[in-house]
């Protein structure tokens, strides 16, 4: 979760003291385990992953080879491996989209003066709530609720396999995620929200501008920067989203909801093909560092 | 419906005797009261959307597996009971995914708060070689996919003698949750005077002492909102759970819940009433430090 970023604070004049070295080292200390920590378990790991990526099946065959670009050019004409591309493309766009969009309106709607106080406090519990159950659960709930004897079935006076149609079960996974994430998008611009100054809406009003008007030309580009912030985190993390697609349909029915990061899981621990997922996730992973760098310059920008 | 949500918190002024200034009064009031309607309407909507489905987890937890999916379905059925609760509390299998979860989610809070706060204190008042460099790789890394590093992972910790095993799990969810948790306390020092541990170091006392005695027990508030959320993302961790564990005496709850849809019969109450009990803990958190934690969560993404 990128929030935020540590910017280094300026200096101040260093006071003549025990210029010892022991002063000198002693932030190293501090920050050691972090760095081990760190080194061990994520700079090694990117380095293993990239180098797999250029060798011929690794972890199953003794003494791999180098066979530079041979695993990309294989995956990026792997036609499953597309396919996923388009449903995390799918998948990604229309949650960040979804997740904008149900959460400005219920952040508008919490941030309503006509309603007391502690009535919405209550509301913004229930609106959280989603956003409080991990994966495995939210999965296993919607299976419930999606089969076909169940209660969305019933209300809505339908028959349908949500969850194993290949017509309807990307569209299905993506509601359940939509309907899992909202919240933090909810969250964040209700406390933008109350950050706006509330004169500029005077000045609006007494402009005559209509409330619609002053949505657009007052709310709106108060919270942009959110917005942008966090559509390109929920880019991030949505992209990156297994253990929903895991539990509920595995990818299937025949590939309709297979996501990068379910086809990556199924070729290294299903068909044992290391080579080709670490080339899969080497190629995840430069995607998320595209869309962080736009993230980081961005709140630079702000600062 | 969007009139009015932006009054500013504002006392209604007190009339003034003007001449149909009652009339423009109650058409005020009238139009007050559609608008609180409208708005109400909408969060009930919401309401619905939001908790319906998590209404309908804890009804079905009290059900006999058959009236899961009566039709017309029933909020409370006639056999209310407790059976799937006591069924999954009284098998020790079951109970293991707990005591598991718990184990890993509360050493995995521990150590973060350890570790980010002694890294927080170093960016917050020493200047270092690398600072910056190993600034940027603390914000990237954030942004490393699972997926990418759970290959690699795997191999690794079977040379480190860590796979299934409680210390392999609480490194890895560390590599998750310490970048957030160093960039907060690293903000939240940086909030604190300098003089306030700088007073006691020259007083000879060691940076140690400036640390716990002085900066720590400020920054309490701090301190759980890190807290809170490292606890609920090492108790809500699916991918890394699924790989790095293999036998059914090192699953945590939510490789526990997929296991019981993986049985041979679906024993959908069961399956709710775990996936209510395996909630609770993030539940109950949330709603003691909601204020904390919605503090924290925000004060990143929200410049005032």
């Amino acid at each position: 979760m990128i929030n935020a970023i540590v910017e280094p604070l300026d200096a101040p004049p260093r006071k003549k003291r025990r210029s010892s070295s022991q002063g000198r080292l002693e932030p190293y200390g501090f920050i050691a385990p972090t760095v081990a920590l760190l080194f061990v378990l994520m700079v090694v790991p990117i380095v293993l992953v990239v180098g797999y990526s250029f060798m011929d099946n690794v972890i199953m065959k003794r003494n791999p080879e180098f066979v530079g670009l041979d695993n990309f050019v294989e995956i990026l004409t792997d036609g499953v491996f597309l396919t996923a591309i388009g449903n995390t493309l799918f998948f990604t766009i229309v949650s960040v989209v979804a997740h904008l969009v149900i959460g400005l309106a219920f952040a508008m709607l919490l941030n309503s003066t006509v309603i007391s106080r502690a009535t919405r406090g209550i509301f913004r519990v229930i609106y959280i709530l989603p956003w409080l159950f991990t994966a495995a659960v939210i999965a296993v709930l919607w299976r419930m609720l999606l089969n076909p004897n169940g209660v969305v079935n019933y209300l809505l006076q339908s028959d349908v396999e949500w969850l194993s149609s290949p017509d309807l079960a990307l569209g299905a996974v993506t509601f359940i995620n939509i309907w899992a994430g909202y919240p933090f998008f909810m969250i964040s611009l209700l406390a933008g929200l109350q950050g706006i100054p509330g004169d500029l809406y005077e000045a609006a009003t007494v402009d005559g501008a209509s409330p619609w008007q002053r949505f657009v030309s007052v709310t709106l580009p108060q919270l942009k920067p959110i917005i942008i912030s966090m559509s390109l985190l929920d880019l991030i993390w949505t992209s990156q989203q297994f253990a929903l697609i895991w539990m509920t349909t595995g990818g299937g029915p025949i590939n309709v909801t297979e996501m990068l990061s379910t086809y990556t899981y199924k070729l290294a621990f299903s068909r044992y093909e290391f080579s080709l997922a670490s080339t899969s996730a080497v190629l995840i992973l430069l995607l998320s560092m595209v869309l962080a760098f736009f993230y980081v310059r961005h709140q630079r920008a702000r600062d | 419906m969007t009139t009015m949500l932006h009054q500013t918190v504002e006392p209604e002024t007190a009339p003034r005797n003007d001449f149909g200034g009652t009339e423009r009064k109650r058409a005020k009031a009238r139009r007050r009261l559609l608008v609180k309607i409208g708005v109400l309407a909408a969060l009930i909507t919401g309401a619905f959307f939001a908790g319906a489905p998590v209404l309908w987890m804890l009804a079905s937890s009290f059900k006999s597996n058959t009236e899961i999916f009566a039709s017309p379905p029933v909020l409370v059925t006639e056999n209310f009971s407790f059976d799937a609760y006591v069924t999954i509390l009284t098998d020790p299998e079951k109970v293991r995914f707990f005591i598991n979860s718990y184990v890993i989610s509360l050493a995995v809070t521990a150590l973060t708060l350890v570790v980010a706060i002694l890294a927080a204190y170093a960016f917050s008042r020493f200047e270092f070689r690398f600072k910056r460099p190993l600034n940027i790789l603390i914000v990237s890394v954030q942004a490393v996919p699972p997926i990418t590093l759970l290959i690699p992972y795997f191999g690794l910790m079977v040379t480190l003698g860590l796979y299934n095993t409680y210390p392999g799990l609480i490194l890895t969810y560390m590599v998750f949750t310490l970048p957030y948790a160093i960039i907060m306390m690293t903000g939240y020092f940086n909030t604190l005077p300098r003089e306030l541990d700088e007073a006691v170091r020259v007083d000879g006392a060691g940076s140690m002492t400036a640390l716990w005695r002085i900066l720590v027990p400020i920054s309490v508030p701090g301190i759980v909102s890190v807290g809170v959320y490292t606890f609920m993302i090492a108790w809500n961790e699916y991918l890394f759970a699924l790989t790095l564990t293999k036998t059914q005496d090192m699953r945590t709850v939510p490789i526990g819940i997929q296991l019981l849809m993986g049985q041979h019969s679906y024993e959908w109450n069961e399956m709710m009433a775990m996936s209510i009990l395996g909630s609770i803990p993030v539940l109950v958190l949330f709603l003691f430090f909601q204020r904390y934690f919605i503090g924290g969560l925000t004060s990143g993404s929200v410049k005032s």
